[in-house]
This record gives C-alpha cells, sequence and structure tokens, in this order.
C-alpha cells in the first residue's frame, strides 16, 4: 500500500508542478483536481471516508466556482516576462551561486534528519499515544455513537467542532463584508 | 444554460438533496456526518443555480434568507450545548440525552443533534459563500 500511495502523492506532486507553470489558466484548474481527488484516495486508501466524502465534495464545488471565474475572466496567465539573460552579463553571479548552494545545502541537512526520524517511527497505521488507544476501546460505550469519528468529534471534542464552525461563520462573514460594491442599506 | 442541462439538474437535484439529509442523519452510525452532508446539500443548491442562470431566482432575497440560516444554525448548536447546565450536569458540551442502543438510528444522546446543526450549518455557509460571488459578478457587470 505504501509503494501505491508513494505513487499517488509523485503523480499529485506532478499535477502540482504542472498547475504552477501552466500558461492556459482552464488546464492549471483541471492539474489542481488532479491535486485534489489524488487526495481523495489516498484517505480512501488511509481508511478515511468521512474524510474522503467531505474532500471530493468540497473538491468538486470549488473546482466549479473557480472554473466559472475562470471561464468568466481573460483566462491568460498575466505574467510579465522576466529577462533571464541580458547581453554582455554572465548568467551565473554571486546571487545565483549562493541560492543554489542554500537549497543543496538544506536539503542535504532536511534529508538528513528526517532518515534519522524515520526510523524512530512506528509502522504506517499504528497509534502511539495512550489517548487514541482509550478512545477506540471507549468512545461507542461512553457516547452511544456507532461511528467512532462523530463520537469523537461531537463528544470528546466539541469544542473544536465549535470552534470550525465559527472559522466557517467568520469566513462567510468575510467574504459578504468583502464582496459589496455598493454597501447595504 | 441548454435544455439537456436544466432537465438533469431538475431531475439529479431531489436525488442530491435527500443523499445529503441522509448523510447527515445517519451521521453517528455511518461515515459522514454534518460536515460531508452539508457540503453535499449546498452542492444541491449550487447545481440548480448553475442550471437555471442568475436571472430566474431572485437571488438577492435568496443571500439574505441562507445568511440568516446559518446564523441561526451557529445559535442553535451553541444552545444545544449550553442547555446541559439548565439540566443539571456542569460540563459545557455533555451527553445528557438518554444514550438507548449503539446502531439504532435513535441513539447517541445528542449527537444527532448537533450533527444536523452543523449540517444545516455548513450547507447555508457555502450557498452563501456561492451566492456572494454570483451576486458581486450582477453588480460589477450593471
Amino acid at each position: 500500500m505504501e509503494l501505491i500511495l508513494s505513487i499517488l502523492l509523485l503523480f499529485m506532486i506532478a499535477g502540482a508542478l504542472y498547475a504552477l507553470f501552466a500558461k492556459d489558466l482552464l488546464s492549471a484548474l483541471i492539474a489542481c483536481g488532479i491535486v485534489g481527488y489524488g487526495l481523495v484516495i489516498c484517505f480512501l486508501l488511509l481508511k478515511a471516508p468521512d474524510l474522503a466524502i467531505v474532500q471530493i465534495v468540497v473538491e468538486s464545488i470549488t473546482l466549479i466556482i473557480m472554473v466559472a471565474v475562470v471561464l468568466d475572466s481573460t483566462r491568460e496567465d498575466l505574467k510579465e516576462t522576466i529577462v533571464l539573460k541580458e547581453k554582455g552579463v554572465s548568467y551565473i553571479n554571486a546571487k545565483y551561486v549562493f541560492n543554489v548552494l542554500t537549497v543543496i545545502v538544506l536539503a542535504l541537512f532536511f534529508l538528513f534528519f528526517f532518515n534519522q526520524a524515520i526510523d524512530k517511527l512506528e509502522p504506517l497505521g499504528q497509534h502511539v499515544t495512550r489517548m487514541s488507544s482509550a478512545y477506540i476501546e471507549h468512545a461507542a460505550e461512553k457516547t452511544g455513537s456507532a461511528n467512532l469519528v462523530t463520537g469523537v468529534i461531537f463528544d470528546f471534542r466539541g469544542y473544536d467542532t465549535l470552534g470550525e464552525i465559527t472559522i466557517l461563520f467568520t469566513a462567510v462573514v468575510g467574504v459578504l463584508t468583502i464582496l459589496r460594491l455598493k454597501g447595504r442599506k | 444554460m441548454s435544455p439537456i442541462v436544466k432537465k438533469v439538474a431538475q431531475l439529479m437535484v431531489g436525488i442530491i438533496f435527500m443523499y445529503g439529509i441522509y448523510i447527515i442523519v445517519h451521521g453517528h452510525l455511518t461515515p459522514g456526518g454534518g460536515f460531508a452532508g452539508g457540503a453535499v446539500i449546498s452542492g444541491a443548491f449550487i447545481l440548480l443555480v448553475l442550471a437555471f442562470g442568475s436571472n430566474v431566482m431572485n437571488l438577492k432575497s435568496r443571500e439574505e434568507g441562507s445568511s440568516v440560516v446559518e446564523s441561526v444554525a451557529i445559535l442553535f448548536f451553541l444552545l444545544l450545548a449550553v442547555l446541559a447546565f439548565f439540566i443539571g450536569t456542569t460540563i459545557f458540551f455533555s451527553n445528557y440525552l438518554p444514550k438507548g442502543n449503539i446502531g439504532e438510528l435513535i441513539s447517541a444522546g445528542v449527537i444527532p443533534l448537533y450533527n444536523i446543526a452543523v449540517g444545516v450549518e455548513v450547507a447555508a455557509a457555502l450557498f452563501t459563500i456561492f451566492l456572494a460571488l454570483v451576486i458581486y459578478k450582477e453588480e460589477i457587470s450593471t
């Protein structure tokens, strides 16, 4: 399963990179869709159907809204042309060398420490905290809910859910405030 | 949109809406819950607006209605949580109703009520954002 996940993640990275460099905005959006729907398959493989349902619906809605916006606008990326090479000036200067060296040094640094961390990790799918096993064993009888995820997010983590819907409420108030040309009477 | 799109939207919207209600109401039994079901319901409304255009419906009043529904839903959620104080427990998010048998539709105390409140909130919020974008476009073009 880890192999399938790795292939999916590589596919998603390729889609994200294409979305960054695409000339046409519509094809960039379709590439964004690759990332979202790939994430849905990742959630299903990792046995999180609750998240997968939310992800597939929200991804579809946001993609539809963005496609509507792009079809209504210029559809072209308004990017100013960057002149990389002027006449008589060398392409490789001190700044370029410094940037490349920084990237290489940081990549090696993180690779080393990630490698150290992966050796210490538990295998995929095994929980390490004591609370999680307590949740799995007692959530059904304490909350009475057959779906453990719902039992946790509405009973043990009720404040969390309250915060989430408050964030949604604040987002809507913000959108309604910004998207007003004439102001409400 | 063309008549084909309109007809298919008419046929599908009811089924999508019912499926969203099913996901919300069965949130404590099967995967899903308030967030997923609310997103599905708002998808049904968005499909309706996309298929029939923005000039058919009276969208301005609908936007106000959906934002009012959203505020009422979040108040209902808070009220359910605060109600525990009046019933006798001293915990904010207490499950004060009887639990019932695990696996039945009417069980798990207040969790289905929380689910319904969150579902209405999410559906109204996503639909309000969509309507705000549509109305903004209309205002900018006129």
